[in-house]
């Protein structure tokens, strides 16, 4: 057991990566140094821990430089055969062993069939690595071989990979590369400590004709040299989410490899997936197999990560067929990648299918390929380059050395289409369900749909609220205000197992999908059926059933059922196994064991004897036999069929009735389950259509909605995990639990953590019996179902700390500003004297023998500054209730949050410090409403929200209903016009994304902190390391339980875990790694009380945020409607009528707070303490209540209470945000003294990739002295040359004007607040910018104003979430003007898919003189017109000034041929944008 | 919810009262049924809140939202179905429950509340007229036997509780008919007795036996121990009936009585029962002494039997109209109201403290001498029947047993946490209590909830532990202090 929260698999990484590669195999050692000054100049892309000199890992892969190695190993009377005839392995060898582990190396080999011709060791300066690398570093060996039988190419790197894997299996011992064709230089080293680490690197003699190099931003705590990359066939930027299904499922794919091809058995090549490797690490693995048992190494990554091919409608047939049949042999491996690859002759890259990684490369008249995350790392004058592009989503860039070409995406494709009759084997083996025959089926009656209800511990809210509106509209439905109820593990209340399982939720290390805007992405379609070996291609991989979703209709159950009777599908057996055990047994543990153990044992049976399609499942539970919980059968049986290596053989799918919810489906299929029949909701939807409850809906209609709803609400889970398709959900265990005991964990969840421990298998039987005694032996004369009151608080329903009395006694109390009915509310929420809620009642506090005396500790007014309200934006909250809070905190010194809605200029005025209205933390989110240069200026905090506690992973919408005027005042944009906020941070796809994005908020208010919003779930230990270490200021670790505003109630529920162990595990993880003391810990989530405070405190909080309790205070009744406008105490609303009827005071608030306090100082005296401070991750002063522990589970909260860090407990020093090396540097004084005198101001000079944020520095000085509105156009103008580095110009104000000649990496002009940018192709360049990258990926995100010009071809999602910039460019990539709300955008060129992808406000012109950009278009409701007649002569202006600054020869083209090209032009509103212009107009 | 803006566009609408003249020429109810149109839209400006105040506020914890979602869907079967669920008898509290839930409804803070209490009568009627109230005998009944004693509305719940749920239940009263206050306390206009006497038909076809005219007490019919011996479990059902007097000089006087002493026989003759000592308020000058329900009863009666004055007087000065600072939402406050009866006629008069009764020289009271409580110039007040509405002080335990019960500081039967007054012994059964004799003077939908709570603790009891009916209340719990559960 461990002691602490902490685990290793919770690592991630993300990384910058770099190639240098030359067409004609030239070598030179120019090729290497390049590329390792890529990599230097990629360093602001990797990170160091606490020990500066301990990088993450950063290492370099080669074409084998056989002249150098030659020159080498003459030196030491090596005698190299001739270059593809040798090998070389590069062993990390232990220092105190080497002799030793060389000659079982050699040995191995020779077994292998190889020679082993001698040994180098290679020579490194060890001294310039920090304690920790140091600390693990091994020796590195080069091993010289050679084929016993001369064997060569790939032959000889079959020999290689065998005795590679042999050597591992039997000492294990790592090779990082082991080649004929490739050599690997890496350690965990930082970006600039590679070069000199490896005094190889420095010899002019070595050269080759490719150089691959990757450096990596990781998050793990203990340092790993294997971990960094590249890894012997790719290097990898990004993250594997679904990485748990893909080894499970290679491991279960192990027993069918038929490696004939490496003459030896599979078992000695097995695990093919080593245990301690990264994602990363694994999908090498995995590629080598793939690649060395056959298959070109680009076929290999395309089985892996294919292309969205699932909803593309025009892509050719042959190539669909392509990864259709592949999609038989392998589920996608899902997650934000960019990966480099290289054979040593091929070397190419691909990136993901959304597109989450930036990939650029050059083409240079020398014949060089240059290829990197960013532009601009490499010094190359312009007049050079022949081509600038870049990597689109799902997408292949290959260098074929041999061939001395690019190969492009559509040639490698079509030939590896055309390679095998793919199209025909599908035809032959594939089927869908509807093309076998409908069964007869049951119609169960009302008492006995009633009694199976009971039986499965339906409520009366389960079908009101959750069935009924799937039902109904087919949409999940939505609730509001979090969740106060009780943890399903300390409730009194029956709970089904799936309650104890809460979805995990990407935050910062990859980002969660928008599944809805970027649908075409994802896929819901799921082939079941027998698989086969992975190293061959026929027919018979391809026989399966393709299922449209994984949520099974009764018809398409009983089809699968019946598949082996006259009429069903040839080659398959389907055997139905019941999941249940002995209801009458006295030991019910005992007999839920047995019945799981004689469960798995017949699964294996009828696998073994030939069944491919197993059904689970509960129907036939009786009076004597009670139902196992469909997630414990499914989960046990899943594993135990992987662990037997029979998984692939067959396929599981599950009949439950329990099993009625989203969250429900996507643990079935998260735990293995191929597909899902919750046949009891379908009964029960039949039941309320036959007795009249779903109006005129049929119950065929009711029940194919639910089902809808259900696959919808699957993806919405799934995506929140940034996994894009079902295949590659089955099995990723996305999940965690809480309050499960470990032993249960042990036997069914082998995979997950144990956290706190919890229920065990005799509380879930008896559980399971309680249910069965109310089905079978108590009569009902009512016949109704409890209420519950799991949603909605009912008096003999759940526990909920919000409940009639404690509302009541809290807003009494701070309404007639009575403390003793304070502590009579706060003494209901401690003790949970009605039933235990949370896991701080579990806990008590050590109190000290000798109390400080109460006058010695710390005034209320010191313990103000800690405590803040929580981030309500103005927009889901009245301007009644948002200024109520401002004003108290105000007057408190504590702080109020804007939200994410933006903030009124006209509260920015803080001149009356009894009512200044001004929010001191300004909040980022997604959505960037209202996000503007002087919005982040007038902040004392700014805070990026990554996830929200009430639906992490998920982005907000405001109705259009909700839309006021004065709300899209606020945030720019139109009203009565929905306003919807992504899922993703745009522009963080990753933790160096983040760390760029802290950076810009930095130049943007250099006084600011800077704060991240985490969400509570393991792992959030090493993200918040991770943030730590991309600088932020503060980390706030947000409960589950939190939320203020609507969420559907998925994610209310079942997502995100109780903040008392995510800050446990937070401050652990922070204080091993030595970063504690840089940040400061932030908590929120359902604080209610003084006793709430202390203990945060105790485990490592220092600021204390509260969204609910005060909203309680200034009226708030828990109406939990927050999403209909109806909020009746004028809170959660806009609605003028509402709003008269709020009854807030800011001096209501203030009481709160003070009373809040005054209880922190009691307990403080109590404790012996003076001051908070001193309490801070004080964890021996908390103890663990045991006699409270709920009866039947097994608890250890020990682990939350890991022993207190002496020195790292809470923050000590600011981090350095580099903000000195700024460029603006050079200019920001000189450029504020012109402003202030209002004369114009100029300066020229060069720019780099390093160069990050320019501009933004210079126009927050601006602002923040003299307002946004002081310059004139054009007043300041920066003027530079050469490769912008990210964020260029980001919130750029009014008045300033950036012109770079050169190029510009991603995020151009994020929230431009009116300035201008102009980019243009400097004047040596020899291409034609119309057709070359200028620019990179999510241009102008978030811009409310001002003007970008793009002469040339830029990225992905530009212009997404514009709400007011006008923007020119020649091309754009994918999701081009997603979610823009206002402003314009002119595409010049060719545009990406999804075009215009949640659209709602704002106008596109398309210039589509082939009248073929139509199909880009996203799925959605738009105008699409030609020019009006009014329009003509603004666009004619616009490209004219376009023109002016760019020089651009298109538009020169375009403006010269007015009369020709205006109709050629087409206009794209969304339909709601133009309906409500157009009323507005009248 | 089925109507999220239901607030928002529908006023409080209550139901009607028949015109003042027409109801004081006979004893009908009062108030008007409402059309099914109306009775929907009342229903629909129920928010379905979050945490619904009403329900918590209600003390058998009606499920309010459910049923007015349910009525909205004009569903008023299954609506009924719900309320039965919670409430053995809405059409009583229907009528007669001063609507705790109302004052706690959340629609009431800035809003007038919704009409709850009206809906319920109007699903219960709708449940009768349509003849959904049919009886629910127990699936498997057994023959152990639970004696209740009283019928009041606590011990008519406790009864069917018990009743439907397998036990041999037989009632005790000592009137001639079942329904204690219910009937002889509450008069005509405002419940017609045809209201009890078809609840009643249904306990019967259930199989509840009523033995009434038996009093049980040491001088009584048969003594509580004989009780407790001859079933397996009692329960003490018998109200607080000892009314508080007014001892002032000249309350010897004949023609003052206490109200409960006036209203009984009142109810009684109605009933056709000869009652000897019927007193009619007949062209008489009535005087009420306090200003409560019973006071209002009072006031309704005497107007209807044709006095030729009524005058409710009250020490304490006149509550407030609308909710003050102290009684903060959702609490139930003490508000002036205009109950039916004030409608109808009468005089009304706060502050005002009796100083004694003045007699006729035949001993018969003339005249009440008061004063302002508050102090100031005393005055006379017509009176030829003064009625003392003044309260009660708790049950009548001098004969009840020759073993003293223990009782509370307020003088009613201390019961444990599960309505135990105390285990019995081998020889006799365990002895329960509740309603009124428990938690002393109350509101019916209190005596229900103990009653139905009560029938959950002998269960609980005689099944070793095991609850299996619902047990909405602890015993002396309010709604807004000690804990609910």
């Amino acid at each position: 057991m461990t002691q602490s929260l902490y685990n290793s698999q919770f690592e991630h990484d993300a990384c910058g990566v770099g190639m240098v590669a030359d067409l004609r195999q030239r070598e030179s050692h120019r090729t290497v140094s390049d590329a390792l000054t890529i990599l230097e100049n990629l360093e602001h892309r990797g990170a160091t821990g606490s020990d500066e000199n301990s990088g993450d890992g950063a290492g370099l892969l080669l074409r084998m430089p056989d002249s150098y190695l030659r020159a080498v190993c003459a030196e030491i009377s090596i005698d190299l055969p001739p270059r593809g005839s040798y090998g070389v392995s590069v062993w990390f060898l232990p220092h105190e062993e080497i002799d030793q582990s060389r000659s079982r190396i050699s040995s191995i080999a020779e077994r292998g069939g190889l020679n082993t011709l001698g040994w180098r060791e290679i020579p490194v300066d060890s001294t310039l690595l920090g304690a920790a690398a140091r600390a693990s570093e091994p020796a590195q060996w080069m091993q010289f071989t050679t084929g016993a039988h001369g064997e060569s190419d790939l032959h000889l790197e079959r020999l290689l990979f065998r005795a590679r894997r042999w050597t591992s299996r039997e000492t294990g011992l790592y090779a990082s590369s082991s080649s004929s064709r490739t050599l690997i230089y890496k350690g965990m080293l930082t970006s600039t400590q590679l070069r000199r680490y490896f005094s190889d690197l420095q010899d002019e003699r070595l050269s080759s004709s490719i150089a691959l190099v990757h450096s990596r931003f990781s998050t793990n705590t203990f340092p790993s040299w294997p971990l960094a990359q590249p890894f012997r066939l790719i290097a990898h930027n990004g993250e594997i989410n679904t990485v748990r299904s893909n080894r499970n499922w290679m491991t279960a794919r192990e027993a069918l490899l038929d490696t004939s091809v490496f003459d030896c058995d599979a078992d000695t090549l097995a695990p093919i997936i080593t245990p301690t490797m990264s994602d990363s690490g694994s999908f090498d693995e995995v590629a080598e197999l793939l690649h060395l048992g056959g298959r070109s190494l680009p076929h290999a990554i395309l089985m892996m990560i294919p292309e969205a091919w699932e909803r593309s409608t025009d892509m050719e047939p042959a190539r669909r067929d392509f990864y259709r049949y592949h999609s038989a042999l392998m589920e996608p491996w899902d997650g934000p990648a960019s990966v480099t690859f290289c054979d040593g002759t091929l070397v190419g890259a691909v990136l993901d299918r959304n597109g989450l990684r930036p990939a650029r490369f050059w083409e240079t008249s020398d014949e060089r390929v240059i290829f990197a995350s960013e532009v601009g790392v490499l010094p190359v004058p312009s007049s050079e380059i022949v081509r600038k592009g870049r990597l689109q989503p799902g997408r292949m860039f290959l260098v074929d050395t041999d061939k001395g070409r690019i190969v492009e995406d559509h040639e490698i494709k079509a030939d590896l289409a055309a390679a095998a009759p793919y199209g025909e084997w599908l035809e032959s083996g594939q089927r869908t369900l509807d093309e076998l025959p409908n069964r007869s089926m049951l119609v169960p009656e009302h008492r006995s749909v009633l009694q199976h209800q009971r039986l499965f511990g339906y409520s009366e809210e389960d079908i009101r609220l959750i069935l009924e509106p799937m039902a109904r509209a087919g949409e999940e439905p939505i609730g509001s205000m979090g969740s106060d109820a009780a943890l399903p593990a300390l409730s009194h209340e029956d709970h089904s197992l799936f309650d104890f399982f809460t979805q995990q939720f990407a935050q910062v290390t990859n980002p969660p999908l928008d599944a809805i805007r970027e649908e075409l992405v994802t896929a819901v379609r799921v082939a079941i059926g027998p698989q086969h070996d992975l190293l061959h291609a026929s027919a018979e991989h391809c026989r399966q059933i393709v299922l449209s979703s994984p949520v099974l209709s009764l018809e398409e159950l009983a089809k699968l059922r019946y598949i082996h009777e006259e009429g069903g599908a040839e080659g398959f057996h389907s055997v139905a196994i019941d999941g249940l055990f002995d209801a009458r047994s006295a030991d019910p543990q005992a007999a839920l064991l047995a019945g799981l153990a004689d469960i798995e044992q017949r699964v294996i049976d009828v696998v073994t004897s030939g069944t491919n399609i197993v059904i689970l499942s509960d129907r036939n539970a009786s009076r004597e036999r009670a139902p196992i919980p469909s997630l414990l059968v499914t989960a046990a049986v899943h594993n135990r069929l992987v662990h037997e290596r029979l998984r692939a053989k067959v396929a599981l799918v599950i009949e439950a009735a329990d099993a009625r919810e989203v969250h429900h489906m996507a643990l079935l299929l998260g735990f293995g389950a191929s597909a899902v029949s919750p046949y009891l909701a379908y009964d029960t939807i039949n039941d309320l259509a036959a007795r009249g409850e779903l109006g005129a809906l049929s119950s065929e209609q009711a029940r194919y909605r639910y089902a809808k709803a259900l696959t919808k609400g699957i993806l919405k889970v799934m995506s929140k995990m940034g996994v894009s398709t079902v295949a590659s959900y089955v099995g990723s265990q996305l999940f965690e639990a809480v309050g499960v005991a470990d032993d249960v964990l042990e036997r069914c969840f082998p995979d997950l953590s144990a956290r706190v421990g919890g229920t065990t298998f005799d509380g879930f039987a008896r559980a399971v019996l309680r249910r069965h005694a109310i089905a079978y032996d108590v009569a009902d004369e009512h016949g109704l179902l409890p209420a519950k009151g799991e949603y909605q608080w009912r008096r003999d329903g759940e526990v909920h700390l919000f409940n009639p009395k404690t509302v009541f006694k809290l807003q009494h109390a701070t309404r007639a500003k009575r403390e003793d009915i304070f502590r009579e509310y706060t003494k209901m929420v401690d003790d949970q004297a009605e039933g235990l809620v949370t896991l701080r009642s579990l806990l008590h506090l050590r109190t000290a023998p000798q109390p400080t005396p109460l006058d010695e500790v710390e005034g209320v007014e010191h313990l103000f500054r800690r405590f803040s309200t929580g981030a309500m934006s103005y927009g889901s909250i009245s301007a009644e209730a948002h200024e109520t809070l401002a004003i108290a905190m105000n007057r408190l010194g504590g702080k109020s949050n804007t939200g994410e809605g933006g903030e009124d200029a006209e509260r920015f005025d803080t001149s009356d410090p009894r009512f200044n209205r001004r929010s001191a933390i300004k909040q980022v989110a997604s959505g960037r409403f209202g996000v503007t240069c002087e919005y982040l200026v007038n902040a004392d905090d700014l805070q990026i929200k990554v996830a929200q506690g009430a639906k992490p992973g998920e982005g907000g919408q405001l109705p259009g209903t909700k839309v006021y005027d004065w709300i899209a005042k606020t945030r720019h944009s139109t009203p009565g016009v929905g306003l919807i906020s992504p899922p993703p941070h745009h522009d963080i796809y990753s933790i160096e994304d983040l760390a760029q994005l802290i950076f810009d908020l930095k130049n943007a208010n250099e006084f600011a902190r800077v704060h991240v919003k985490l969400v509570s779930e393991s792992g959030v230990g090493t993200v918040a390391a991770g943030v730590a270490k991309a600088h932020a200021d503060v980390i706030l670790i947000s409960g589950h339980d939190g939320g203020t505003g609507a969420a559907p109630l998925t994610s209310l529920k079942h997502a995100g875990t109780p903040w008392e162990i995510g800050l446990a595990e937070v401050q652990q993880t922070l204080a091993a790694n030595g970063l504690r003391d840089r940040v400061v810990v932030q908590v929120d989530g359902q604080l209610k009380t003084g006793r709430d405070v202390v203990i945060a405190a105790l485990l490592g909080a220092e600021e204390f945020g509260f969204a609910t309790a005060p909203l309680v205070v200034s009226g708030c009744v828990m109406m939990r409607v927050c999403q209909l406008d109806t909020c009746p105490v004028g809170i959660a609303t806009q609605n003028p009528e509402l709003r008269r009827r709020f009854t807030g005071q800011p001096e209501f608030v203030e009481n709160f707070f003070t009373f809040i306090a005054n209880e922190v100082r009691e307990y403080l005296s109590l404790l012996g303490l003076r001051s908070l401070e001193e309490a801070i991750g004080r964890t021996d002063l908390l103890g663990i209540d045991e006699d409270r522990l709920p009866e039947g589970s097994t608890f250890h909260l020990s682990r939350l209470l890991h022993p207190p860090h002496e020195l790292q407990r809470s923050h000590r020093v600011n981090q350095d945000h580099g903000m000195a090396n700024v460029l603006d540097r050079h200019f920001q004084d000189d450029a504020l003294a012109a402003a202030r005198e209002g004369r114009p101001f100029l300066y020229e000079g060069p720019i780099h990739n390093t160069d990050r944020t320019t501009g933004t520095l210079t126009g927050s000085a601006i602002v923040r002295e003299m307002g946004s509105s002081v310059l004139s156009d054009d007043q300041v103008i920066l003027r530079f040359t050469g490769s912008a580095g990210q964020s260029l110009g980001a919130f750029l104000p009014r008045g300033i004007t950036i012109d770079l000649r050169g190029d510009a990496n991603d995020y151009v002009g994020k929230g431009l607040s009116g300035g201008r940018i102009v980019i243009s192709a400097p004047d040596d360049s020899p291409f034609d910018p119309a057709h070359n990258v200028i620019a990179g990926n999510v241009i102008a995100y978030g811009a409310t104003s001002g003007e970008i010009f793009l002469n040339g071809v830029v990225g992905e999602r530009l212009a997404v979430r514009n709400s007011g910039a006008t923007i020119v460019a020649e091309g754009a990539g994918d999701h081009a003007c997603e979610y823009m709300t206002g402003g314009t955008v002119v595409i010049l060129g060719d545009v990406g898919r999804n075009f215009a992808a949640g659209m709602s406000g704002g106008t596109a012109y398309l210039y589509d003189p082939r009248q073929q950009l139509t199909s880009r278009l996203s799925a959605g409701d738009f105008d699409v017109d030609l020019l009006e007649f009014d329009e003509d002569r603004f666009l004619n202006d616009l490209l004219r000034r376009y023109q002016a600054s760019t020089n651009s020869p298109l538009a020169q083209h375009l403006v010269a041929n007015w009369t020709q090209a205006r109709m050629d032009f087409m206009r794209i509103q969304s339909a709601e944008y133009r309906r409500v212009m157009e009323a507005a107009r009248g | 919810m089925a109507k999220p803006t239901g607030f928002l566009e529908f006023s409080r609408q209550g139901p009607r009262r028949r015109p003042v003249e027409l109801r004081l020429r006979d004893w009908s109810e009062v108030y008007l049924p409402q059309d099914t149109t109306e009775v929907v839209e009342q229903a629909a400006r129920c928010m379905d809140c979050g945490i619904p105040f009403c329900h918590n506020g209600c003390p058998l914890g009606n499920l309010i939202p459910e049923w007015n979602d349910l009525v909205y869907q004009e569903d008023f079967a299954g609506a009924l179905e719900r309320l039965h669920a919670t409430n053995n008898f809405p059409e009583f509290t229907g009528r007669l429950c001063p609507a705790p839930c109302e004052s706690a409804c959340v629609l009431g803070i800035a809003d007038l509340p919704v009409s709850i209490e009206r809906t319920e009568f109007e699903i219960a009627e709708r449940g009768f007229a349509r003849g959904w109230v049919t009886p629910r005998p127990a699936e498997s009944p057994h023959d152990t036997r639970v004696a209740v004693v009283g019928s009041g509305p606590a011990g008519l719940a406790a009864a069917q509780q018990l009743q439907r749920a397998g036990y041999q239940v037989t009632v005790f009263e000592r009137q001639e008919k079942v329904g204690g206050l219910l009937r002889y306390g509450i008069p005509e206009f405002k419940m017609e007795k045809s209201v009890i006497d078809r609840r009643l038909t249904q306990m019967l076809d259930e199989g509840v036996a009523f033995r009434t005219g038996v009093s049980v007490g040491t001088s009584g019919d048969i003594s509580l121990e004989q009780l407790r011996s001859d079933f397996d479990a009692v329960i003490l059902a018998i109200g607080s009936t000892r009314p508080r007097e007014l001892p002032l000089p000249g309350r010897e006087f004949e023609g003052i009585m206490p109200a409960m002493d006036y209203l009984k026989p009142a109810n009684r003759v109605l009933e056709g029962v000869e009652a000897q000592e019927f007193y009619s308020a007949r062209d008489r000058h009535v005087v009420i002494l306090g200003g409560g329900d019973t006071g209002a009863d009072c006031l309704g009666t005497a107007l209807r039997q044709g006095a030729r004055s009524v005058t409710q007087l009250e020490i304490m000065p006149q509550p407030p109209e609308s909710r003050p600072e102290s009684q903060p939402w959702p609490t139930m406050p003490l508000l002036y109201k205009v109950t039916s009866a004030h409608e109808e006629g009468g005089v009304r008069d706060y502050n005002v403290a009796t100083q004694r009764f003045l007699g006729t020289p035949d001993g018969h009271v003339r005249a009440l001498e008061v004063q302002p409580a508050s102090g100031g110039e005393v005055r006379e007040i017509l009176a030829d029947l003064v009625l003392i509405a003044a309260g009660f002080l708790g049950p009548e335990l001098d004969s009840l047993s020759s073993e003293s019960l223990p009782t509370t500081a307020r003088e009613s039967l201390q019961v444990n946490s599960h309505w135990l007054v105390d285990a019995g012994r081998e020889d006799i059964g365990p002895l329960f209590a509740c309603g009124d004799a428990v938690r002393g003077q109350s509101l019916i939908v209190w005596a229900l909830a103990e009653g139905r709570s009560a029938a959950g603790g002998v269960d609980r009891y005689l099944r070793g532990g095991v609850a299996r009916l619902p047990e909405p209340l602890a015993p002396y719990a309010t709604p807004w202090d000690s804990p609910v559960r």
